[in-house]
């Protein structure tokens, strides 16, 4: 299980794209898994044969537990059987399989995370329970501090025999994994408590500073209007795709806005991946990423926000998108917001933050006109930066901005 | 078996000494030695009459001093006669700890198997008299701990009529623990009862609910409390462990794997105790058939009051042992 997000603990495993045997190379989808943040598609990363699988559709295991085993082309497969690890891992999560998870009675076996309720479980009960087809997630339990006991399970059994006929058969797994989405509620929560966990590290850990500038738009926004009218509706630009661009303009100049703060030094990343904070409908933010922003061009940046933004309301992001972004824009500018003072998505160094577009006075060459004016802020990590490499940022910024045509 | 067995009744006494008697008319190895065995009879009466019977040779009298003549014993056993040695309380055998277990338990061990001890040591044990701390303790879960010896812990008339026999046989130590309580229980016993088994632990009333492991003088208190808890409709089954060394686990874990749940009754002290080792051993051998935690009664962790409602309140009580199953049993 793949870590998804700096905060990510688990996730369910909702359906493999793959299935022993098959041929899978670098960049390919193989499977997708639920996380807090929404369904997110796993990238493979290795080149060769699907050789076992060991989690199944429906499962919530840690991060870090194997999923599947990958042979390298030509390599004889595995004799090995599968159920020992699948079982291995059944142990540690043993109450979350299943399709009947009842929102808020979430269990949590999960290293190094504070149990949210963890369910009490007689083992005559626990194997009772494996036996019938029992989860134990949906049996209310009647014994000390609620432990579920024998009775509990079997009259959960007897529930489940007088609600459904034929009787299943002992021998039957759990039921077929779901494809739904977990309540809205449910969701909001998980989603609430990921963006808790993120937040609240980085207001704990990180020293922020903040600048701000205007940044006068007139040029920009000519340019663009020039460059629209040339297009079909289609090939439209947005004014965020001009500024994501000059972000990564001005990040080449500042380089050291652009990495992860780990292991108490900076870390500057070659590469420009913009964290883009998209907000859902139903609450909360995912905050995608492009990748190397400085080496697309407009019309593939426009390409990949629109793509970026289709797929975060199907809720189809890949798994390097949630979790390789250098830096983050947030742009609430299209909410009426003038500035925006972020807060930093640790390990990153830096947050830019763009206001809204509004016609202001604006003082130039001793003549007073009215201009499109946009907010920019910088949000930035004093340990990584100081004023003065986040000023010529924004400096940097403003210059690219005029010249739009460049970028 | 025979029918229709001629039937006398007597008490837990009188069962230990026609065993004692029978012992010293069958094989005239055996002989009885302890403190206050001969002219006294016994401290609990138990060895009366056998001077008169059988003599000063067979029934002797010793000084006060319990490693001496444990010590004699062990050295009678190895000379090849079958002592029945009497310490009067548990608490003096620990002047005696010495000879037990660095000499009658390691002898065959440390002679490369040349030298068996038959030596059999019977002492009182229990609370529940008003004798206080110095002569109330239950230590033969102490006992249980040593490998090389057996401990028994006969119950019934039956049990108290036929160990001496059987243990007699034995070519090892056997230490029989009395409780004192049971001397003068009274009840039924076919006239021709012998020797009985020592290695299984009897189911002493069948039950499907909850299991009590117990021994001893418990076994009548954990048998008082399934007969309350019956008629509230719980069905609990009574195991007499007989033997804590070695312990019949089999037996238990049988019992528990049926009922799912354990309840150990002992009168030693909680800590450390036979308790504890049986709490194990269901651990490890009937786990996944536990459908609540093992519960243990045992004697509150003091040194035994002298006071009567004090030392009753220390003890293991029937009323305990109905609480703690109700508890289980959510009833």
């Amino acid at each position: 299980m793949p870590s998804l997000g700096a905060d990510m603990k688990a996730g369910t495993l909702v359906a493999w794209r793959v299935k022993p045997g098959d041929r899978v190379k670098r960049g390919d989808i193989i499977a997708e898994v639920e996380t807090e943040k929404g369904l997110v598609e796993v990238e493979v990363f290795e080149e060769g044969v699907v050789d076992q699988i060991f989690v199944q559709p429906g499962e919530k295991v840690p991060v870090e537990t194997v999923l599947a085993m990958i042979r390298p082309e030509g390599m004889p497969a595995v004799s090995a059987p599968a159920e020992v690890p699948q079982a291995a891992v059944k142990e540690h999560v043993p109450a979350e399989a299943g399709p009947e998870v009842k929102p808020g009675l979430e269990v949590s076996h999960l290293p190094g995370q504070p149990p949210q309720r963890r369910i009490r479980v007689s083992p005559l009960a626990r194997k009772l329970a494996a036996e019938l087809g029992i989860d134990l997630s949906t049996v209310q339990g009647t014994g000390p501090m609620g432990a579920i006991e024998r009775a509990d399970v079997e009259r959960a059994a007897a529930k489940r025999l007088a609600e459904k006929a034929p009787t299943p058969s002992v021998s039957e797994k759990p039921g077929p994994p779901t494809m739904e989405k977990p309540a809205v509620t449910e969701f909001q929560i998980g989603m609430r408590r990921a963006i808790a966990a993120a937040m609240s590290r980085s207001n704990r850990e990180i020293p922020h500073y903040y600048l701000e500038t205007r940044i006068d738009m007139s040029r920009a926004l000519r340019w663009l209007e020039a460059e629209n009218q040339r297009r079909s509706i289609k090939e439209r630009l947005l004014p965020a795709v001009l500024l994501i661009k000059a972000v990564a303009r001005a990040l080449g100049e500042v380089p050291e806005l652009n990495g992860y703060w780990i292991d108490d030094r900076l870390q500057p990343q070659e590469a420009i991946h913009i964290g883009f904070a998209i907000s859902l409908r139903q609450g909360g933010l995912v905050v995608p990423a492009i990748h190397h922003v400085d080496l697309k061009s407009l019309d593939e940046l426009m390409e990949a926000l629109r793509d970026l933004i289709t797929r975060v309301r199907a809720g189809r992001l890949r798994s390097p998108e949630m979790t390789d972004a250098t830096i983050t824009i947030t742009n609430l500018g299209d909410l009426g917001v003038e500035k925006v003072f972020g807060v930093i998505y640790p390990p990153q160094v830096a947050l830019v933050g763009f206001g809204k577009i509004t016609e202001q006075p604006w003082a130039e060459n001793g003549m007073i006109g009215i201009r499109p004016v946009l907010t920019a802020t910088l949000a930035a990590d004093h340990r990584a930066t100081d004023g003065h490499q986040g000023g010529r940022f924004l400096e940097a910024l403003n210059r690219h901005l005029q010249e739009a045509a460049k970028l | 078996m025979k029918e229709n067995p001629q039937m006398i009744r007597l008490t837990y006494r009188e069962a230990v000494r026609e065993a004692i008697r029978e012992a010293l008319r069958k094989d005239d190895r055996v002989f009885l030695m302890g403190e206050d065995v001969g002219r006294y009879g016994g401290c609990f009466a138990v060895s009366k009459g056998l001077l008169q019977e059988f003599g000063p040779e067979r029934i002797r009298d010793t000084p006060l001093s319990e490693s001496a003549f444990v010590g004699a014993g062990i050295g009678a056993a190895m000379g090849g006669m079958r002592p029945i040695v009497e310490i009067m309380t548990v608490n003096f055998s620990l002047l005696a700890a010495d000879q037990i277990l660095n000499n009658a338990a390691t002898i065959l061990h440390m002679s490369g198997g040349q030298f068996n001890i038959p030596l059999v040591i019977r002492m009182a044990t229990g609370g529940g008299r008003q004798v206080a701390a110095q002569h109330s303790h239950s230590l033969e879960g102490w006992y249980a701990h040593i490998p090389g010896i057996k401990v028994l812990t006969p119950a019934t008339l039956e049990d108290a009529r036929g160990m001496l026999w059987t243990a007699l046989e034995d070519p090892d130590p056997v230490l029989i623990f009395e409780n004192s309580n049971l001397y003068n229980m009274e009840g039924q016993l076919p006239a021709d009862a012998g020797p009985v088994d020592i290695h299984r632990a009897r189911v002493r009333r069948p039950g499907s609910d909850v299991t009590i492991i117990t021994y001893s003088a418990s076994l009548f208190k954990a048998l008082d409390a399934a007969e309350i808890l019956a008629r509230e409709g719980i069905d609990a089954e009574v195991i007499d462990l007989r033997t804590l060394r070695p312990l019949d686990q089999e037996t238990f874990l049988a019992s528990v794997t049926k009922t799912h749940r354990a309840v150990i009754v002992d009168e030693g002290w909680r800590s450390g105790s036979i308790s504890a080792e049986i709490a194990a051993r269901i651990m490890e051998g009937a786990f996944y058939e536990l459908d609540a935690p093992v519960e243990r009664i045992c004697s509150a962790e003091v040194p035994m009051p002298y006071a009567k409602h004090l030392e009753q309140a220390a003890l293991p009580q029937t009323e305990t042992i109905v609480a703690t199953i109700k508890r289980m049993m959510h009833s």
